[in-house]
């Protein structure tokens, strides 16, 4: 099993506000692990940006005094990224709506699941300690 | 992040720098509904400065094509790069709007 590191591990106010940064930290560490650069350029942003938004506005229910952590795990292989809330969790399976149907491909609402699952390798939630999102991006 | 609104012949020109996000999105919602408001008809978001758009900046895009086309307007994009058309592709929007590649052409196609 390759050996692997916590890239960052970050707690950040639950503040949509505060996500471009954390983004912009975890594509600068995809870069600098020469990932394909699509997947430093989109598939690490967007995911990200989906997961931390879901844990801010849904996990955490936008409440201040909240937070959220996250977690960058590298290896040779793979880029892992934790995202912690505080909320109750929720069935990632049964949360994740197909968007490009004719009945929702106009709705304003329901991509972002589905879209980290399309850009990641692996989408896991469970619970410990909070909610967990873990997002698992390979390098090839 | 920011947005810039100019008006080019009859069209509304927005340039979208940056990322188009959950944190943002409500701002270039309320700038183009601003512009609707006044009568304007024709708008065309250029994302050539864009970096990444989140579902959230997607689906203001669905809602502002689907009120400005209430209006009797017409919402076209234009410099998609290729991440972003990848973007569209995935969710099949590429399906949903008129999508050019330069601003010139965009603007030639109203």
């Amino acid at each position: 099993m390759a050996a692997s590191r916590v890239a960052f591990d970050l707690r950040i106010p639950s503040d949509v506000d505060y996500i471009e940064g954390v983004v912009e930290l975890a594509s600068q560490r995809c870069r600098e692990l020469k990932f394909p650069p699509s997947k430093c350029s989109l598939n690490v942003p967007v995911a990200l940006s989906e997961a931390l938004s879901n844990a801010i506005l849904r996990g955490n229910v936008g409440a201040g005094g909240k937070q959220v952590r996250v977690r960058a795990i590298i290896d040779d292989h793979s880029l892992v990224f934790e995202v912690v809330d505080e909320g109750p969790g929720f069935d990632l399976d049964a949360s994740t709506k197909d968007c490009t149907t004719d009945e929702n491909i106009t709705r304003e609402e329901g991509r972002g699941l589905f879209l980290m699952r399309k850009l990641m390798d692996r989408v896991e939630s469970f619970q410990q300690e909070g909610n967990v999102v873990r997002l698992t991006l390979r390098r090839a | 992040m920011s947005f810039s609104i100019k008006k080019q012949g009859e069209v509304v020109v927005v340039d979208v720098e940056g990322q188009l996000i959950v944190g943002n999105r409500q701002e270039l919602k309320q700038k183009v509904l601003d512009e609707l408001e006044k009568g304007e008809k024709k708008f065309l978001i250029d994302f050539s400065q864009t970096g990444y758009i989140d579902s959230s900046g997607l689906g203001v895009l669905v809602s502002l094509s689907k009120k400005i086309r209430e209006q009797g307007g017409e919402l076209r994009l234009a410099n998609l790069n290729v991440d972003l058309q990848t973007l569209f592709e995935l969710t099949k929007l590429d399906t949903l709007f008129q999508i050019s590649d330069t601003r010139e052409r965009a603007l030639e196609s109203f």
